[in-house]
């Protein structure tokens, strides 16, 4: 017997008092939820829908409803409707669930149960508007001391040799989302707004297309398992070169790109022939140690003369803080972390939802190993996956890091709804889709200046909640645990966290 | 210009590849390095036209991210030379380690000899211009070819002896693995199959062999028949079938 079709999953309402007929979601959803008759009237296919919001965002009359599971099962705490249907489409297909965006599971968020500080009588707050906020942040290596002499002529001359670092105006960056994942015109406007807000972007493990070139000073290329993209053109062109070993996403896994999203040009970009798997493989092949990374670590080095800091993207895990350590210790300039809610187009299910630890304990437990081995200066510690507003960056600087990539926030700051379809390539934003029609409803110039608002805000947030709390530098904040405080989290936790509970 | 003569002995190998780029920016097209002893990433990043003979041996990633040079290296070499390699040569007169020509995405490595594990990994290919080329003059260790995603990787066994390893070919998606001798079934890796090898290959192979046995002296008559065992790709989407989504 067929198993039959699953209850829907959304289901599209028109209030046909309201419309007036202009067609506009006809027009604008890309999955064929609405189709006109011939006699003018909308046909709804629900089942097609995917939650993206285009046509509520178009529609000029607020006559469309949108529901989400509109059909009830009997409930059960533990055979959720997620978990039945997974067994369900497993039953029929034998095969692995892939997923999109971030950890969908309900798992509690630290973030959410850390508080900041403010000041009150004792040491005054600062305004912001007229005392000075130092939010530059520099990442790469710091000497462990310097050595400064004062010249005959009163001159003072230093010794040290410094490394290379990246100057951001904000410790605010947007993280690794390759052009094949999204599009160019997506690329693009992250770029132009990295450029506008000066900070650095990811290339993600796709090239650099030409039409980046002019942003190049504020990219970050990375080079992954599959080395896409990667030649010395590329690796000269970045402000810095990140190696991704692994991602919060999928900790542990490669990734591949499906055939169809690899067009002509998304080919040229990863230097990968048109319409093959761009498969990444899950280990990088040249590295099985720390040893080996430290060997690509000066490879890259060496390549580029040893003009750039070079990162490291490790997905947060069980032992994060011991291998960040190793990390330090392999020439690598920063150490990036990547939470288990990091966003990403496509995941295992079972990976997404199950693999990794959270941002916040690997933040605290990176920053504290770090320091307790006396080595917090030789990387910087960026961390990503699931920062959702200024609080959460100002909480994840405060338990340790230098500063942050954001992914999906960025991606919302240009129309994404987060509905989880990237894979499909039909993203109605024109922003995980390579389809020209789609891809042309996206402005870089409108989107940067959206993407650059954001950042905008997020850093006037953060020197005003770095005033209130007397902090006129970012680098006071930095590992500043004692500026936090925890509400209802288990002693456990605080204890990784090193935060104090509330009112204590 | 005079060839340059570098003596590499006791030398650091950021000090020494300082030598070599700055030789090259100054014209040289013609470079010895004498008394090399382990320095890793000699050439890395290198751009141009100049060969650059290597007397002693190489550390590891000879030749990393390279574009245009020859390195020809009098002795063995440590692992991945010519790794993610975009164009140029390399042609080591003795043996070589693991992950030969890993992510080599143009250019051509011949070895004279042996190589070890993972040869050829993640070896790829695009557009006209960029098909990278791997000979090897005697044998392969295992894992031969993983995931490759094109160009050519020819195993000539001249010592008699035939590809003995397993894991040929894992997750191969493009390009071909070509073994003198025959080749079980078994010693395959997932999403490998074996074809036969024609004529028209053959042909194809050809100046490949030529130009190998040319640089080490060695007869080519002998491997240019059709006595090979191909190994290509099942599909060019080896993970189609894996997933299915939410
Ligand atoms: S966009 Fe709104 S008003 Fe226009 S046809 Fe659709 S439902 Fe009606
Ligand atoms: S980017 Fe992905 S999650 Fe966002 S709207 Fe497009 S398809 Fe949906």
């Amino acid at each position: 017997m067929s198993l039959g079709s699953v209850p829907l999953k959304y289901r599209i309402q028109i209030d046909r008092q309201q419309c007036m007929q202009c067609m506009r979601c006809v027009d604008n959803c890309s999955y064929g939820v609405f189709r006109e008759e011939d006699d003018g009237n909308i046909l709804i296919d629900s089942r097609k829908c995917t939650a993206c919001h285009r046509c509520i965002s178009m529609c000029p009359r607020d006559a469309i409803n949108l529901s989400e599971r509109p059909v009830d099962y009997r409930s059960h705490p533990l055979w959720t409707p997620e978990a039945r249907e997974d067994v369900i489409n497993q039953s029929r297909s034998g095969r692995i669930v892939l997923a999109g965006m971030g950890n969908a599971k309900d798992y509690p968020i630290i973030y959410d149960r850390l508080v900041l500080d403010a000041c009150q009588v004792t040491n005054p707050s600062i305004d912001p508007l007229r005392e000075p906020m130092e939010l530059r942040t520099y990442l790469g290596q710091k000497p462990s001391k310097l050595d400064i002499r004062k010249q005959e002529n009163g001159e003072i001359e230093l010794n040290t040799k410094l490394s290379p670092n990246l100057e951001l105006q904000t410790p605010i960056m947007i993280g690794h989302m390759s052009y094949g994942a999204i599009s160019l015109n997506a690329q693009l406007s992250l770029a132009k707004a990295a450029a506008k807000t000066d900070t650095y972007m990811g290339t993600g493990e796709g090239g650099l297309h030409k039409d980046i070139y002019p942003y190049q000073d504020n990219m970050i290329v990375q080079v992954a398992s599959g080395r896409f993209g990667v030649d010395i053109n590329y690796l000269e062109r970045g402000a810095a070169i990140e190696i991704k070993i692994g991602q919060g996403a999928k900790p542990g896994i490669g990734g591949h790109l499906p055939g169809e999203k690899v067009c002509t040009d998304v080919s040229c970009t990863r230097m990968i022939p048109a319409g093959s798997d761009a498969i990444s493989p899950a280990p990088h092949h040249d590295i099985y140690s720390i040893e080996d990374l430290a060997q690509l670590v000066r490879g890259l080095k060496e390549a580029t003369e040893w003009k750039k800091p070079v990162f490291v993207k490790i997905a947060a895990v069980h032992n994060v803080a011991a291998v960040a350590a190793g990390i330090a210790r392999s020439s690598a300039d920063a150490v990036v972390i990547d939470g288990f809610r990091g966003g990403t187009g496509a995941s295992p299910k079972v990976f997404r939802d199950n693999v990794g630890i959270p941002i916040e304990a690997a933040i605290a437990s990176v920053d504290q190993k770090l320091n307790d081995q006396g080595i917090r200066n030789k990387v910087s510690v960026i961390a990503s996956g699931g920062i959702r507003n200024s609080a959460d960056v100002a909480k994840s600087i405060a338990l340790g890091a230098d500063a942050v990539y954001i992914g999906t926030a960025a991606l919302i700051s240009m129309g994404c709804r987060v509905c989880g379809n990237c894979y499909r390539g039909l993203c109605p934003w024109g922003i995980a889709t390579q389809r020209e029609d789609l891809v042309s409803r996206l402005d870089p110039e409108v989107e940067s200046e959206h993407v650059a608002n954001l950042i905008n805000s997020w850093t006037l947030e953060l020197s005003e909640l770095m005033g209130a709390a007397g902090i006129n530098s970012i680098e006071s904040l930095r590992g500043n645990r004692s500026r936090l405080r925890g509400y209802m989290l288990d002693e456990g936790t605080l204890d990784v966290l090193q935060v104090k509970p509330v009112g204590a | 210009m005079e060839p340059v003569r570098i003596d590499a002995r006791g030398l650091h190998y950021t000090p020494l590849n300082q030598q070599i780029r700055r030789a090259v920016s100054e014209g040289a097209t013609e470079i010895s390095v004498d008394n090399v002893l382990g320095q890793r990433f000699i050439a890395d990043g290198l751009k141009g036209e100049v060969t650059i003979r290597i007397n002693g041996v190489p550390g590891g990633d000879l030749g990393m991210f390279m574009n245009g040079p020859t390195c020809i290296v009098k002795g063995n070499c440590d692992h991945a030379p010519g790794n993610t390699m975009d164009n140029g040569k390399i042609v080591i007169h003795g043996s070589a380690g693991d992950a030969v020509a890993h992510s080599m995405r143009g250019g051509k490595v011949f070895v004279r000899d042996d190589i070890g594990y993972r040869g050829g990994i993640h070896m790829k290919e695009y557009g006209e211009e960029h098909k990278p080329i791997l000979v090897v003059g005697d044998n392969a260790c295992s894992f031969l070819g993983e995931y490759m995603a094109g160009g050519i990787i020819i195993v000539l066994s001249k010592s008699g002896n035939t590809f003995g390893g397993r894991g040929v070919g894992s997750g191969i998606h493009g390009g071909e693995i070509i073994l003198r001798g025959k080749l079980k079934e078994r010693q395959l890796g997932v999403g490998a199959r074996i074809t036969e090898f024609t004529e028209e290959d053959l042909e194809k192979i050809n100046p490949y062999i030529e130009e190998f046995c040319e640089y080490f002296e060695i007869d080519p008559e002998k491997y240019l028949d059709t006595k090979y065992t191909k190994v290509v790709a099942s599909s060019s989407r080896p993970f189609a079938g894996k997933y299915v989504w939410e």
